[in-house]
């Protein structure tokens, strides 16, 4: 009689668990970015899950069982996309046995797809290294397509959950209205950035540089995804020594030797870019990330021209 | 909208020119900071409102597009699309399925002929060996995947090798297998590998090592794999926890003659993992296998075999990456452990067998594209039966072991050269085998399983 009543208990525990999990809207974004921007966009209507960190390489996770685990209880799942995570998302859907966040369901959301991606290859050969056919898919560099994405996701987000569509809308109006505010004061604070020549570690940030108008003069990978060797640091090298370079940018997870190479040989400073959200210290959101981005690339300016 | 846009453009293009003028004349810096200051503010109202009308642009289409939505109350998979410059994901062949092709070729040396390979105690299937001396090009896999409609995926792995002079096309796995059912089930029918252990559902050159640990090649000829049905069930829980059954047509080793009217294999299976921190994950499992075996021959003479089978795995794996960032440098701790139950007729004599394998291995990447890998595989039997004195089933006093240590060099994720030493004690006298071996793959990117 005690074993029924313990094994009754153990039931409704578990059922308690269960209801628990599946009271309120569960995000599962691919990229901090994406959860950075859900948060702005729920506010205490949904749990967000990231699943990587400003210090993963996103093209190099692997499923990991904590993966598929949230993926299974997951309402809505915000990626990149643009093959950005083709390694693991497709075997994390795959094992979830959760039919909303298949690639074609309600529930999959991909962030590149409603803005103008850049550099997308007219033909697609892996002797190119690790490119994207539907075109670079580190998107969220320039905050203009942060802006486009709020817009989809908000519209997403009253898709799939209708009852909550009118609080959707009036936390997008409120995000968008800030945004746009700090882009201005973004834009206006780095007038005289605008112009110059970078080197950049991978092929991370062209978003960036396309919205500060930014030059890229050379990648220290040789192609993308492709480790730097010496014999193309030594072409970089070259290529640094004939113009005005404001310095060689990496993301947190880049691994810091091969800037530390080219650092050592011109007077330039290997400079890490926050890239996400939780890259850098005070970038715990999505204004966080812009503002020391800025400051980065100010100090940057400062420095050069002074 | 669109006069909003070229304006935006316009004004784009603009300041563009401004910044080269900015470039050659300092003097007029201050006047054109100002300039761009009223452009950027100017720029940025125009955004508010393209983003506004985005925005209501796309309720509206959700809400039409809930209008014509099946009465069902499920929202029908329109994808809101905003009318931006975006060009489409995929143009060419976009409905054909991903195709891979993987080629492996191995060179190997063994100072003992692979033909007289035996491990005692052991009745060993065609698979089981270490293979052949010299050049060979073992399997190119062939793999065709899709999603066949919203409500199921497909793939097909055609294996051809070359045997005696003959190609040879084999079936690996060829299933269906649900994306749409409820409550985390997922079913698959067909022919595929079983989700037992860890290592079996695994395609053979995913390996971190040339060749399978001894218990997967001697307990299963490599791997489980057979037509039949499975369904798993993924627990609605922020940790990993699944359960799964299985069962299978039964007609090759370790089974035969599809007993049971065309169903000799059952599994179970259930599995568990987790991130312990940012850096630490794991995955630990349990699985069983009831087996039903009618005439099922090994060996050249051949060996008959009646009875049941029953195999029981624990399986265990820690991976450890630096911010659980793998791509630089990253570690790998594997280890199963397998234990069979055989009873019933062995050449129509009674005989009994307990008989247990492991093998415990580590893998690390210790800078990008190079690896280094450890494993020590070990065997025990213990059989007992009228008739066994001087068969395949005599131990003679020896329990089989093997160590092997491995170098990978991956020129990219796509294409890996491996070196591999084993020291072979599976038989009395010990034999060294080298092995140079390289697996590229081409097509599709396969998604990394765990």
């Amino acid at each position: 009689m005690t074993s029924i009543k313990k094994t009754l208990a153990a039931l409704t525990i578990c059922c308690a668990v269960i209801t628990d999990v599946m009271a309120e809207v569960h995000i599962f974004a691919c990229e901090p970015e994406w959860a950075a921007l859900a948060k702005e966009l729920v506010g205490d209507t949904a749990e967000v899950y990231s699943a990587t960190t400003a210090l993963q390489d996103p093209h190099q996770i692997q499923a990991r069982p904590s993966l598929i685990a949230h993926a299974r209880n997951a309402d809505l799942m915000i990626c990149s996309g643009a093959e950005l995570e083709t390694g693991w998302l497709p075997q994390v859907q795959r094992q979830a046995g959760n039919a909303k966040i298949q690639a074609n369901g309600p529930g999959y959301f991909e962030a590149s797809s409603v803005v103008p991606r850049l550099e997308v290859p007219a033909t697609v050969d892996r002797s190119q290294g690790d490119v994207h056919a539907g075109g670079n898919p580190h998107i969220q560099t320039n905050p203009h397509n942060i802006a486009l994405v709020a817009a989809a996701l908000s519209a997403r987000l009253s898709q799939i959950d209708p009852a909550h569509a009118a609080q959707y809308h009036s936390r997008y109006e409120d995000f968008q209205q800030r945004w746009q505010a700090a882009i201005v004061r973004w834009e206006q604070a780095l007038g005289l950035v605008r112009g110059k020549a970078v080197v950049t570690h991978h092929k991370y940030w062209v978003y960036l540089l396309t919205w500060l108008d930014l030059h890229e003069v050379a990648t220290l990978e040789p192609k993308p995804g492709v480790p730097a060797n010496v014999a193309h640091l030594a072409e970089v090298l070259a290529l640094v020594k004939q113009q005005p370079v404001l310095a060689i940018l990496r993301t947190p997870y880049d691994p810091p030797q091969p800037s530390a190479w080219l650092a050592e040989r011109t007077n330039l400073s290997a400079v890490v870019l926050p890239g996400t959200v939780g890259g850098l210290p005070g970038t715990d959101d999505l204004f966080g990330l812009f503002d020391q981005t800025v400051k980065i690339l100010l100090q940057l300016s400062n420095g050069t021209s002074s | 909208m669109r006069r909003l846009l070229c304006v935006t453009i316009a004004l784009l293009l603009l300041s563009t020119q401004i910044a080269s003028i900015a470039a050659t004349t300092e003097a007029t810096a201050n006047d054109i900071a100002a300039l761009r200051a009223e452009i950027s503010s100017l720029k940025a109202d125009y955004a508010t409102q393209i983003a506004r009308l985005e925005a209501r642009l796309n309720q509206a289409e959700t809400a039409l597009a809930s209008q014509s939505a099946p009465p069902s109350g499920q929202v029908s998979s329109v994808v809101v699309m905003p009318t931006v410059g975006t060009a489409p994901q995929r143009t060419t062949n976009a409905l054909n399925p991903d195709t891979s092709l993987v080629l492996i070729g191995t060179y190997a040396a063994h100072s003992i002929d692979p033909k007289r390979y035996a491990a005692p105690g052991f009745a060993l299937a065609d698979a089981a060996g270490p293979g052949v001396r010299g050049f060979s090009l073992g399997e190119s896999e062939l793999t065709l995947s899709a999603n066949v409609d919203d409500k199921f995926f497909g793939a097909m792995t055609a294996a051809l090798s070359v045997e005696n002079g003959t190609t040879a096309i084999s079936l690996e796995e060829a299933f269906v297998q649900t994306t749409a059912l409820p409550y985390g089930l997922t079913f698959k029918g067909g022919r595929f590998f079983s989700r037992i252990g860890y290592l079996n559902e695994q395609h053979p050159h995913t390996d971190d090592f040339v060749d399978r640990p001894l218990p997967y090649r001697i307990f299963l000829n490599g791997n489980l794999g057979d037509d039949g049905a499975q369904l798993r069930w993924l627990a609605p829980l922020d940790r990993f926890v699944e359960f799964g059954a299985e069962a299978y047509r039964g007609d090759s080793f370790p089974a035969h003659g599809a007993r049971g009217h065309g169903a000799g294999i059952y599994t179970l299976f259930a599995h568990t993992g987790d991130d312990l921190n940012d850096e630490w994950s794991y995955r630990v499992g349990g699985s069983y296998v009831h087996v039903a075996a009618a005439g099922r021959a090994t060996g050249a003479l051949p060996d008959i075999f009646d009875g049941t089978s029953e195999l029981a795995i624990a399986d265990v794996i820690f991976k450890w990456a630096p911010n659980g960032n793998p791509a630089e440098r990253n570690l790998k701790l594997q280890a199963e452990y397998l234990r069979r139950w055989e009873s019933g007729l062995f050449n129509s004599a009674d005989y009994a067998g307990t008989q247990d394998g492991f093998y415990l291995q580590t893998v690390y990447q210790f800078q990008r594209r190079w690896q280094i890998g450890a494993r020590y595989d070990r065997l025990f039997a213990d059989n007992t039966g009228a008739n066994i004195g001087g068969t395949v089933l005599d131990t003679r006093d020896h329990d089989p072991s093997r160590v092997s240590l491995l170098l990978e060099f991956d020129n990219s994720e796509f294409s890996r050269l491996r070196l591999q030493y084993n020291r072979d004690q599976s038989n009395r006298s010990t034999d060294h085998q080298l092995f140079l071996n390289y697996i590229y793959s081409l097509g599709a990117h396969g998604a990394h399983q765990f």
